[in-house]
C-alpha cells in the first residue's frame, strides 16, 4: 500500500498530523502538545483520523465558537463525510438516533420536550437531594476501609443515582447499565460489542417506559411518556432512544469531572485549599467553571459537516467537508484565558466551552454543575486529609476514552 | 442598556439566568428565555454583558 495523495490541494499524508494525538508523560491535565501546537500554527488544519480521512480541525476559541452557532454546519451523522469518531460509532450511527446528531428545526422540536426540567431554578430545588447523596457516599466512605477507589466508591454513584432519580430509572440495575456505559465511551470497544452494549440499554428504556405508561411515577420518563409518546408526538422507542442519551451523558462525564477534578486539586495543593477553607458559593461556582475550563473532559473534539463554503481565518472549508473542533484547546486559548495552563480557582472562566456551544451546548448542564459545585464544597471540607493512596504516575488514565478521566483514584485520608 | 431575547433562537441552557437572574427567566414547560426587564438598571449592566457573552445561541441582543 502506498501514500496516495488524500488531502486536497496534493496534501502529502505524510504532512497531516495522525489525531489523536498522545498526551505529554507527567502532563496528563494538560492537551496533548503536538494537539496544543495546531493552534499556534494557524487557525485552521488537517488532520488525519482512524478512517484516513483529513478533516478540517478548527483550533481558536472564536472560530470554534462561529462555528459551533452557525446553521451552515450539521451535526447529522449520516452525512456521507461526517467525520466519525471510531469504526463503531460510524456502525451505529443509525442506531438510537437523538437530537444530539439532528439538526434544527428537528432537533428544536425534540429537545425542547426535554429543556424544562433541566432549567437552572428546577435543577437548583434537586440540590438538598445531590447533598445528601453527597453526605451519604462520604459517609459509606469514611466507614469503609482505606485506600478507597475514589471512582467507584463515590465519582461514578454521585451522578448516576442523581440522574437515576430524574429520570425514574431503578438504582439496582446501575451495574447493567454502567458496564455497558463504560464500553459505550471507549475509542478502544470492538464494534459488535457496542453495538450490542446499545441496544440492550435502550431495550430496557423501552421497556420501562412501558412500565411508566402503564404506572406513571413523579419522575421525567413517566412524564414523557404521558405528554409525549401517549399523544403519539413520539414512539417508545424514541423515547428509549432519548432516555439513553440521558443516562448515559448523565454518568460518565460528571463522574471523570469529579474523579479528575480531585486528583487536579490534589496536584495542585494552594488550588485545593482555597475550596477547601472557603464558604462562599460564589467562590465555590467559580471554582467549578475553572476546573470545567480547565480538564474539558471530552476530548474527542465536537465533529460536524459544512453545508456550504465557510470563511473561517482567511480559508474556505468547502461546502460537505468534515469539521471538528477540540474544546480542550479552545479553553486553553490565550486570547480569551490568561496563563491558560495554570489552574486558578479564582479567575472568571465562565467564556468556557466545556459544556460546547451553540444549539447542541450540553441539555444537562445546569444538573452537573449543581453537581460538581456539591462535591467540591463538600469532599475537601469533610475530609481534610484527602490525599492520593499512589504515585500520581501509577494512576490509570483514560487515554482511550472520548471522554477523559481516571479509571481509578486510589485515595487514603 | 436596551435588551431583547430571541425566543426562536434559544436553546434553554439557562446561561442567561446564571449570569443575571433579575433580568432573565426560564418558561416551566421548555426552559425559553423569558425577559423580566428590557432596560435594566445600572447595577446589572455587567452581569446582563455577561449573559449575551455566554449564551450558546447568541440569542441575546443589547443596545447600549
Amino acid at each position: 500500500m502506498t501514500d496516495t495523495l488524500t488531502g486536497p490541494a496534493g496534501q502529502h499524508a505524510e504532512q497531516t498530523p495522525e489525531y489523536p494525538m498522545a498526551r505529554a508523560d507527567r502532563c496528563p491535565f494538560d492537551p496533548p502538545p503536538a494537539l496544543s501546537g495546531l493552534q499556534d500554527q494557524g487557525p485552521l488544519t488537517k488532520v488525519r483520523i482512524w478512517d484516513g480521512s483529513t478533516p478540517w480541525m478548527v483550533t481558536r476559541y472564536a472560530d470554534q465558537r462561529a462555528l459551533l452557532v452557525d446553521p451552515r454546519v450539521s451535526a447529522d451523522t449520516r452525512h456521507e463525510n461526517f467525520p466519525h469518531q471510531s469504526e463503531s460509532l460510524k456502525a451505529r450511527r443509525e442506531m438510537g438516533r437523538t437530537f444530539i446528531n439532528m439538526d434544527d428545526p428537528e432537533h428544536a422540536r425534540l429537545r425542547r420536550m426535554v429543556t424544562g426540567p433541566f432549567a437552572i431554578k428546577r435543577v437548583e430545588t434537586m440540590r438538598p437531594a445531590i447533598q445528601r447523596i453527597v453526605d451519604d457516599l462520604i459517609d459509606g466512605m469514611l466507614a469503609g476501609p482505606k485506600p478507597a477507589d475514589l471512582v467507584q466508591a463515590f465519582a461514578l454513584p454521585v451522578p448516576s443515582m442523581v440522574i437515576c432519580e430524574l429520570l425514574g430509572v431503578p438504582y439496582e440495575d446501575h451495574d447493567f447499565f454502567q458496564t455497558r456505559s463504560r464500553v459505550l465511551i471507549s475509542r478502544k470497544s470492538a464494534t459488535d460489542v457496542v453495538l450490542t452494549a446499545q441496544r440492550e440499554v435502550i431495550d430496557y428504556l423501552d421497556e420501562l417506559v412501558g412500565r411508566k405508561l402503564a404506572e406513571p411515577a413523579d419522575d421525567l420518563l413517566s412524564k414523557l411518556a404521558a405528554e409525549q409518546v401517549a399523544t403519539g408526538e413520539l414512539t417508545r422507542r424514541e423515547l428509549a432512544n432519548m432516555g439513553f442519551l440521558l443516562l448515559v451523558a448523565g454518568h460518565e462525564t460528571t463522574a471523570n469531572m469529579i474523579a479528575l477534578g480531585t486528583l487536579a486539586l490534589l496536584e495542585n495543593p494552594d488550588q485545593l485549599a482555597i475550596l477547601r477553607e472557603s464558604r462562599d458559593p460564589k467562590l465555590i461556582a467559580g471554582a467549578v467553571e475553572e476546573l470545567l475550563r480547565y480538564l474539558h473532559i471530552v476530548h474527542s473534539a465536537r465533529r460536524r459537516v459544512a453545508l456550504e463554503d465557510i470563511e473561517v481565518g482567511g480559508q474556505t472549508i468547502r461546502a460537505g467537508e468534515a469539521i471538528m473542533l477540540p474544546g480542550e484547546i479552545a479553553n486553553r486559548d490565550a486570547e480569551v484565558f490568561t496563563d491558560p495552563d495554570r489552574l486558578d480557582v479564582t479567575r472568571d472562566a465562565r467564556r468556557h466551552v466545556a459544556f460546547g456551544f451553540g444549539p447542541h451546548q450540553c441539555l444537562g448542564q445546569p444538573l452537573a454543575r449543581v453537581e460538581l459545585q456539591v462535591v467540591y464544597s463538600t469532599l475537601y471540607r469533610r475530609i481534610p486529609t484527602l490525599k492520593l493512596a499512589t504515585d500520581v504516575d501509577r494512576v490509570p488514565f483514560k487515554h482511550d476514552g472520548l471522554v477523559y478521566g481516571v479509571y481509578e483514584l486510589p485515595v487514603s485520608w | 442598556m436596551r435588551v431583547t431575547v430571541d425566543q426562536d433562537k434559544c436553546v434553554g441552557s439557562g446561561q442567561c439566568v446564571l449570569a443575571a437572574e433579575r433580568v432573565f427567566d426560564q418558561r416551566d414547560e421548555d426552559g425559553i428565555v423569558v425577559l423580566l426587564d428590557a432596560e435594566p438598571s445600572a447595577d446589572q449592566h455587567d452581569d446582563v454583558r455577561q449573559a449575551a457573552l455566554v449564551c450558546p445561541a447568541l440569542a441575546i441582543e443589547l443596545a447600549e
